[in-house]
């Protein structure tokens, strides 16, 4: 098998759910979970996590900040389906009960490469995600959710991953969440995927795919 | 402004201060010092002016009316001036007429005073008291002439408006303030002039203080002659000032400077005169008038530029408008001035315009169209009867016509012949026309007395009869004139005709006379040689006979034509003198108001209301638009005024229109179809004229009121003779064409497209075609034609003709052949189809999206082809290839293969309906919303808030569902708790020989009565009371997976232990689909732990124990996985499946059934389990398809249906009610159609024909024996199907709902009081049984296993009734309990039962679904033989695998024995043959000891018999000598229905 050349291309991701803005919320939380195509598979890491519960900055940013750590890897014989965070956050409402405040989803960039920390460089991989929450139905749905801490949910956060269904569906915007990601690739230009500007100190020139990859 | 205004404000001065001093010269000689004294009055007079201000409005009236009001024109010019005016003519005038005003004023005053305070602050609208009416022609001129200096004025006065709003304001705070300055009963004589005199002022200080920004009070009229009046505003200042009082210097000082007050001098002064010329000067200065004459063209066209002719350069210019050219020349002349002025005019120096926009053809009031089309063409041929006429007279006169006179001779005679021709045309076409006018005359008429005879009218349709009077004499002339005309035509003719024959005559006579002179002489010669010649003789005469002697023609008589030309135009024609009718069909009659229109009128037209129409466009046959709905209107025309676009792919074939009506909110009816014919290509958007087809339907309409129906014989005649028929039609009127590209060209399909149908149509209606070019389909010739033609290319009506040749004959637009759809598709494919096909990683992918079910979870494909192992296709392939072929190893029995394929088949379409279900989400399946809580749930909820968010001591909570998403293998486990059992059969000693004595078959009812008793003495009797009775132990298998509990001791074990077995998914996948098409059984069978001491040797006992533990089979309960994953948990005491024959075991009967506590009990003796059965972690049941199916009910029914389910559900959530079921074709029918009885196999009736309990039995049994197949096994996540009787038969598998259908039919077949119940049961859930009623009591039927139970067991497993159907009802179950322990059955009682139909809503008579009767063949016998061979064989086979490490022996002898016992079993369904059983074997095979037992299992594929032989572990011995027996016995029933029993055994020799 080794001598035959990789059958999987490995995909490493690791980053953090750094910072989120949400000018009406306070005591967030969020959780994120990767959602990926039959042909992948977590080979490290954790898939799914959940965050402390932050307060807002005091100074003009009102920021808040998570600072959560990402770490996965994945292993995977066809970049269809690549792998996409799930964000959700929440929070306590008026009364005290857990609603959420934001889901959104953010493919996992597709060229590798890592965050400069430099102010001055451009962030290659620093996203940032708006969030939304479904919408009641009706207004007097609006309140009694309100009223009882029901907010609408998505059966699954995963749902905001898959574009199937959504048209029954109403949202409204709320917020941004803030992402960074480093990403380390293996195997894929042998496996003849081309993903990003050409890596110099990479393989020479990328090695003629063997078999068919699609 | 404000000079005016200071002047008003100096005349009231005057007035107040001066009260006595009406003497108007001395107003004005001391006018001069009261000015002065102005200043230290200042607001006094305009105080006194607006208080009195209202009056004036008041008593304006009356001053008109006055008889002296000829004063009024007189002081009209003045009005501009008041200020100035009032002394001049008053001075002018006499004193009288003034005094007698002010008298008047004056008793005015004291009327109007009460009504001012209140009338003050109101500005009431109040006719104009002056017109400028009265200014002379002159004079008006001289306005004009002054406008300019006016104007100046007016813009001085804007410019002083500020300053005396100020005034103004504070006036009108004083107006209130000083409402009453005069005391009443002081109207002096200055008082009411001085009153008469305002009566001007207010007005222009009104109208000038606030010119623009309102509406001067009551002002509307002028308003209209706004452009009179703003110019005598200014002017009539001016004017009164020259005319009244100064010098010009002196009137400007006055004008300028009274505001200035510097100067306070007034003079009068004699009017002023401008002479006409300087007026005329004046007017040349001011006003331009352009003059007539032509303007060269160098002056309409820029400088050095040659003027250029379009026309001339070959380009398209339409026709213009036409113009008289004086008005042209004005206009060009007007443009010239103007600034831009050129900009008017085109390259040809003339004015730009638009073509003429006029069509040449004539329109036309709405008048009846056929009529007016007679007319035309009477009119055409009169025309041309006029001119052939001419052209006749004109060629008969040789002098004029230069022609060689042959030609004209010839020509001449043309003329005649046509003329007669056009003549009777002509004559024809009258009468038609006379005909016509009478029928519209007779038509209107009749229309008249009906709308007489209803006393309204519902159209506005409305017929005026024209009369043109005619001039009697010059019609008169007319008239004889024509007739005279004819009369010498005719005369002519004749003559001809006359002279013709005459010529005629004249050569025939010659001849005849040659032939009577040849006669003679060969009468003569005959005479000489009549002997010589005889045969001559006989034959001359017949040929010679001939020549008649002609008669000569009669000349024409010309009375009688003159009479008969008379005649033919009396009747065909209008008599002279009579007037012109001409009819005019107009839609301006009035139509009856609803409210004055009978009941029965206003009914129709609110049902014509009620009905809308709309029309839906076929393209091809395809429906590609549809208007909207248009209700109908009164006159019964509907608008819609749509224009749809269409872009059309395919070959232009048909173009239809559906008409469509719809009535009210029922369902809509296709009315007719029109034909619309593909347009021609030269009809281009924006040409298409708008054409009318008529439709008809033949539909039969009768209508519950006034109105006509259609397809109904009806009559106008009160008589009812004269019958109609009406039918529905109407006209479409449309217009279809092509639309028109971007760059003008008309998006028509090309030519070349060789199609003869458009070719054809194209030919029909062409102009070309017709002009005589033959055809279009030569382009080239066409072409040609265009050219010769001079058509002018540019033309846009030739556009689309041009367009067509260019097109044709350059051939520069090729169309292909073919059309391609995504034409960019090879682009995008990235590798080759072949290489697609061949690539194993491809296909896997593909097969993957396209969701095949084996690959549909596939994971990880692997990237190169070369890891594919093939195998991986080989169970997709194989089933592809198996689709079609129905192969018979798994499947024994043909029949059933060939159902199995077919359910195979059905199921597969079924799911493939429900994947495309699942792709359409809801918003619950994405979204979780709570619900809309109800009151007491919101209270709930409010003190819900005031509990502890974290109570120390929680409540227990459901367990959490969960989803199965990501679920994976091993993540799901069964658990199954064994809690205990009751009445485990208990060993029985080996007592060689026992005697049984020998029974006869039993009756059923001795059956019942004695079975307990019967063994009961004789067995205690045997029984040792120390021997342990039996040592029971449970094992559960599941997939292979095998638990089982700890042995307990006795007849009622408890064990209490919970088993824990895990679960896997087919194909790993774990879709709530796949979770519900898992068809494993769960399997709970029960085993007697035996220890065998196998101590060889006696004397070892001391040292060793040397036993072997054997287990046997006591009996099983088999639970469906699939029942347990929709019920979430299992809990309850089934009843467990024990052989009927157990051998070396009996049923413990214990003391207490010999007490006889219960006879209830009696019924169902058995042994008994407790389980309970769940899953960890909790699955989400996966929900039936929410898909509404359509139906063939009623739709009033389906409502019924709904409604009841819904106060159902509301009243008892959990019960079942089922009003309407799906069937297998995926229709809603209502669920009493099921029931209708059904004949029974007629082998079964004859079994027990005295016996209907038994035959009921045995019919139960029968039923049983279908295999079950659960609904939602088969069509996954898919609700119950029922198939009916005769399907479910067929395909012989099929779930409770249709063993209860098919036993429930017959039972009703049978005579029985049988109903469908539906309810809960254990362990099936929701489930359907019989019930029937026999004739003290009820009796619970399970279907699917043929027992049946007293509505008092308690061990029935019907656990709860939801609601009972019966053939014509449903009754639904409203009683406090559902158990069927504690319901009363009587469905009478409404109180208890609340049923369907009802008085309400009467049992409308649904026909039944199932068919009139069952056909049952019977089944072969062989075959069955066959099949159970063949099972022998495979079942031992399948022993012999399963103890690979064995020695398989067969007992011969046994197994024979036990065949020959197996249809004995058969026989008595199973029961108490143990006995007799037992005897004989032990009689046979006393050597051997004997354990085994008869399975008994209704047949439907051998995977459930080997599963069933497996389960009871027999193969599991492995003592080294035993021997094994088995026996298969089929027992046929009809239909295919197949009993089958195996009796497996093991034998152990004893020493």
């Amino acid at each position: 098998m080794a001598a035959a050349g990789p059958s999987v291309f490995l995909l490493m991701v690791n980053g953090q759910v750094e910072s989120a803005q949400f000018p009406e919320y306070d005591d967030l939380y969020c959780k994120y979970c990767f959602v990926y195509g039959q042909d992948w598979a977590p080979t490290a890491g954790l898939e799914e996590g959940i965050s402390q519960i932050t307060c807002k900055s005091q100074d003009v940013r009102r920021a808040l900040v998570w600072n959560f750590p990402i770490d996965i890897t994945f292993k995977s014989t066809n970049p269809y389906g690549w792998p996409q965070i799930v964000l959700s956050v929440y929070g306590p409402d008026v009364f005290g009960n857990d609603v959420i405040r934001g889901y959104g989803v953010a493919h996992v960039p597709l060229s590798p490469g890592s965050t400069s920390v430099c102010e001055n460089i451009c962030f290659r991989h620093k996203r940032t995600i708006p969030m939304f929450v479904p919408e009641s139905t009706s207004k007097l749905q609006k309140f009694t959710s309100w009223f009882m801490g029901r907010r609408p949910e998505y059966t699954d956060p995963k749902v905001v991953a898959q574009g199937e269904g959504r048209e029954v569906t109403r949202v409204r915007s709320q917020g941004f969440v803030t992402l960074l990601f480093n990403v380390v690739t293996k195997d894929m230009r042998k496996l003849g995927y081309d993903t990003g500007p050409p890596d110099t100190h990479g393989i020479l020139g990328p090695s003629p795919p063997q078999g068919l990859p699609g | 402004m404000n000079p005016q205004e200071e002047k008003v404000k100096i005349i009231t001065e005057e007035f107040i201060e001066n009260d006595e001093d009406a003497d108007v010269g001395r107003q004005k000689t001391s006018r001069v010092q009261r000015r002065k004294r102005k200043k230290q009055l200042p607001t006094a007079g305009p105080d006194e002016m607006v208080s009195e201000k209202s009056h004036l409005g008041d008593q304006q009236e009356p001053g008109h009316e006055d008889p002296n009001a000829d004063a009024r024109p007189l002081s009209m010019p003045t009005r501009r001036g008041p200020r100035s005016l009032p002394p001049i003519p008053s001075a002018s005038r006499t004193g009288f007429a003034e005094f007698s005003m002010r008298e008047r004023m004056r008793e005015k005053l004291q009327a109007a005073r009460s009504k001012a305070e209140s009338a003050l602050l109101q500005e009431i609208p109040t006719p104009r008291p002056r017109r400028l009416r009265s200014p002379s022609e002159k004079e008006l001129e001289t306005e004009f002439g002054t406008e300019p200096g006016g104007k100046i004025q007016t813009t001085q006065q804007e410019d002083d408006s500020q300053s005396y709003s100020r005034v103004k304001f504070r006036d009108s705070v004083r107006k209130i303030k000083s409402k009453t300055p005069v005391p009443p009963g002081f109207p002096s004589a200055e008082e009411a002039y001085n009153f008469f005199t305002f009566n001007f002022d207010p007005e222009p200080e009104e109208s000038e203080e606030k010119p623009k920004a309102k509406n001067r009070d009551g002002a509307n009229q002028e308003e209209g002659e706004g452009e009179e009046e703003e110019a005598p505003v200014p002017e009539g200042i001016d004017k009164t000032d020259e005319e009244v009082l100064l010098d010009d210097k002196d009137a400007v000082d006055f004008l300028l400077g009274l505001d200035r007050g510097a100067e306070d001098i007034v003079a009068v002064r004699p009017a002023d005169y401008e002479s006409v010329h300087i007026r005329l000067q004046k007017e040349k200065e001011l006003l331009f008038i352009p003059s007539r004459r032509t303007v060269p063209t160098y002056k309409k066209l820029p400088e050095n530029v040659q003027p250029r002719f379009l026309e001339d350069e070959g380009l398209y210019i339409g026709a213009r408008l036409e113009v008289p050219r004086t008005n042209q020349n004005i206009m060009e002349n007007r443009l010239l001035m103007q600034e831009p002025g050129r900009r008017w005019f085109g390259d040809d120096g003339r004015i730009l315009a638009l073509p003429n926009p006029i069509k040449p053809f004539p329109s036309r009031p709405l008048v009846l169209t056929q009529e007016q089309d007679i007319k035309a063409e009477l009119e055409t041929l009169y025309k041309k009867l006029q001119a052939l006429r001419n052209a006749v007279q004109v060629s008969l006169n040789p002098a004029k016509t230069p022609k060689s006179l042959d030609t004209t001779r010839r020509a001449i005679n043309e003329y005649k012949s046509e003329i007669r021709q056009t003549r009777k045309l002509r004559d024809i076409e009258q009468e038609k026309d006379r005909t016509l006018l009478k029928t519209i005359i007779k038509v209107w008429k009749e229309m008249k007395s009906l709308r007489e005879f209803q006393r309204f009218t519902n159209t506005p349709l409305k017929l005026v009869l024209r009369k043109e009077k005619v001039d009697q004499k010059a019609d008169e002339e007319a008239y004889e004139a024509e007739i005279q005309a004819e009369i010498s035509e005719l005369l002519e003719e004749h003559r001809e005709e006359y002279e013709q024959r005459m010529d005629e005559y004249r050569s025939a006579h010659q001849q005849w006379k040659a032939w009577k002179k040849a006669q003679r002489t060969k009468k003569k010669k005959k005479k000489q040689g009549v002997e010589e010649h005889p045969d001559d003789e006989m034959e001359e005469p017949y040929p010679e006979e001939d020549p008649v002697k002609p008669v000569p023609p009669e000349p024409t008589n010309q009375a009688v034509i003159e009479q008969e030309v008379r005649e033919r135009a009396a009747q065909s024609r209008r008599r002279p003198g009579e007037p012109m009718l001409v009819p005019e069909l107009s839609l301006a009659g009035s139509v009856t108001p609803n409210d004055q229109c009978p009941r029965v009128e206003v009914l129709r037209r609110e049902d014509v209301k009620r009905r809308s129409v709309y029309l839906k466009v076929l393209f091809n046959d395809k429906e590609v638009s549809r208007t909207n709905s248009r209700p109908l209107g009164a006159d019964f025309r509907v608008h819609f005024g749509q224009i749809f676009n269409l872009q059309i792919v395919n070959w232009p074939e048909s173009l239809t229109l559906q008409v469509y009506e719809t009535v009210g909110h029922s369902g809509t009816t296709l009315l007719a179809e029109v034909f619309l014919p593909i347009p021609e290509t030269t009809v281009v958007t924006g040409r298409a004229p708008l054409e009318e087809v008529e439709f008809s339907s033949n539909q039969h309409v009768t209508l519950d009121h006034e109105g006509v129906g259609s397809g109904v014989p009806f009559s106008f005649e009160a008589d009812g003779s004269n019958q109609l028929t009406l039918m529905t039609s109407g006209k479409v009127s449309n217009s279809v064409s092509w639309a028109i590209g971007e760059n003008g060209i008309p998006l028509i399909p090309p030519l070349s497209q060789q199609n003869i149908g458009f070719r054809s149509a194209l030919k029909r209606a062409d102009a070309i075609s017709s002009i005589g070019t033959s055809g279009l389909t030569d382009m080239k010739k066409l072409a040609k034609w265009a050219a010769e033609s001079k058509l002018d290319p540019n033309d846009p009506n030739n556009a689309p003709l041009m367009q067509l040749i260019l097109v044709a004959t350059s051939g520069e637009s090729y169309v292909p052949d073919f059309f391609r759809l995504e034409q960019l598709q090879q682009e995008f494919n990235f590798v080759s189809d072949e290489e697609l096909n061949r690539s194993k990683r491809f296909r896997l992918l593909r097969l993957r999206s396209q969701e095949v079910p084996e690959f549909r979870n596939y994971k990880q494909i692997p990237v190169y082809d070369r890891e594919i192992m093939e195998k991986v296709f080989q169970d997709y392939e194989k089933r592809l290839r198996d689709r079609n072929v129905i192969e018979t190893k798994d499947h024994i029995d043909t029949h059933r293969a060939i159902v199995a394929k077919y359910l195979q088949q059905v199921r597969e379409s079924v799911i493939n309906r429900f994947l495309i279900a699942k792709h359409h989400f809801l918003l619950a399946d994405l979204i979780v919303e709570e619900e809309v809580p109800n009151i007491s749930i919101l209270g709930l909820r409010l003190f819900k808030l005031a509990e502890q968010k974290r109570p120390l001591r929680p409540r227990r909570k459901g367990r959490k569902k969960v989803t199965v998403q990501n679920l994976s293998d091993g993540d799901i486990k069964l658990l199954v708790n064994i809690i205990r059992a009751y009445d485990i059969p208990v060993r029985k000693p080996i007592t060689s020989k026992f005697q049984q004595p020998p029974r006869s078959s039993r009756t059923f009812s001795e059956k019942q009565a004695a079975s307990p008793t019967t063994h009961s003495p004789t067995h205690s009797a045997d029984y040792p009371l120390s021997q342990v009775l039996v040592r029971p132990f449970v094992e559960v298998s599941f997939q292979r997976t095998i638990c089982h509990t700890t042995t307990a001791d006795g007849p009622n074990p408890s064990w209490n232990e919970e088993l824990e077995l895990p679960f896997r998914a087919p194909n790993g996948d774990y879709s709530t689909t796949s979770l519900q098409s898992v068809k494993d059984d769960v399997f709970i069978n029960i085993f007697d732990e035996v220890l065998y001491d196998v101590l060889e040797d006696d004397r070892e006992r001391a040292s060793g124990i040397h036993t072997r533990i054997e287990r046997h089979w006591l009996g099983c309960v088999k639970i469906p996985f699939s029942t347990i994953y929709f019920q979430a948990k299992i809990d309850g005491t089934f009843k467990i499946d024990t052989p009927p024959v157990l051998l070396g075991y009996s049923k413990e009967r214990s003391v207490v059934a010999e007490r006889g506590f219960d006879p209830v009990r009696s019924l169902s003796e058995g042994s008994y389990i407790t389980l309970f059965i769940t899953m960890e972690p909790q699955l989400v049941p996966g929900e039936s398809v929410r898909e509404k199916f359509d139906s063939q009910e009623d739709e009033k029914l389906l409502q019924a249906t709904e409604k009841f389910q819904a106060e159902c559900a509301l009243k008892f959530p959990n019960r079942q009610c089922l009003t309407t079921v799906i069937d297998i074709s995926g229709k809603t029918v209502f669920i009493t159609r099921y029931l209708k009885p059904l004949n029974p196999p007629q082998e079964l009736l004859n079994a027990y024909p005295n016996n209907p309990q038994a035959t009921a039995e045995l019919v139960a049994r029968y039923v049983s024996l279908i295999p079950f197949l659960p609904d939602t096994v088969s069509f996954a996540g898919i609700c119950d199907l029922w198939s009916t009787s005769d399907q479910f038969l067929d395909l012989l598998a099929g779930d409770e709902e249709e063993h209860a259908v098919l036993l429930c039919n017959y039972f009703l077949s049978l005579g029985k009081k049988a109903w469908l119940m539906m309810g809960n049961a254990i362990p099936e859930g929701p489930t359907a049984y019989v019930l029937t009623r026999e004739q003290s009591h009820y009796l619970i039927w399970n279907p699917c296993s043929g027992h049946f139970y007293g509505q008092f067991d308690t061990f029935c497993p019907l656990k709860s009734v939801g609601c009972l159907i019966g053939p014509d009802n449903i009754w639904f179950n409203i009683q406090r309990h559902d158990s069927p322990l504690r319901i009363n059955f009587d469905i009478t009682k409404p109180k208890l039962w609340k049923s369907f139909f009802s008085r309400s809503l009467p049992y409308p008579g649904l026909s039944s679904v199932q068919p009139e009767e069952l056909i049952y063949q019977r089944t072969d016998k062989a075959a069955a033989a066959e099949l159970q061979d063949r099972i022998e064989k495979i079942l031992k086979e399948k022993i012999m695998d399963w103890r690979p490490r064995h020695l398989t022996r067969w007992n011969r002898y046994c197994t024979s024995t036990l065949r020959h016992f197996l249809p004995l079993l058969e026989r008595s369904q199973g029961e108490d043959v143990e006995d007799d059983h037992r005897a004989e074997l032990l009689k046979q095979l006393g050597d051997y000891r004997f354990s085994g037992f008869p399975l008994h299992m209704p047949y439907s594929e051998l995977k459930p018999l080997i599963e069933a032989v497996y389960s009871t572990g027999v193969h599991n011995i492995d003592v080294p000598n035993v021997e094994f027996a088995l026996a298969v016995y089929i027992h046929p029933y009809p239909k295919n229905v197949l009993s089958v029993w195996i009796y497996v055994a093991s034998l152990i020799r004893n020493r």
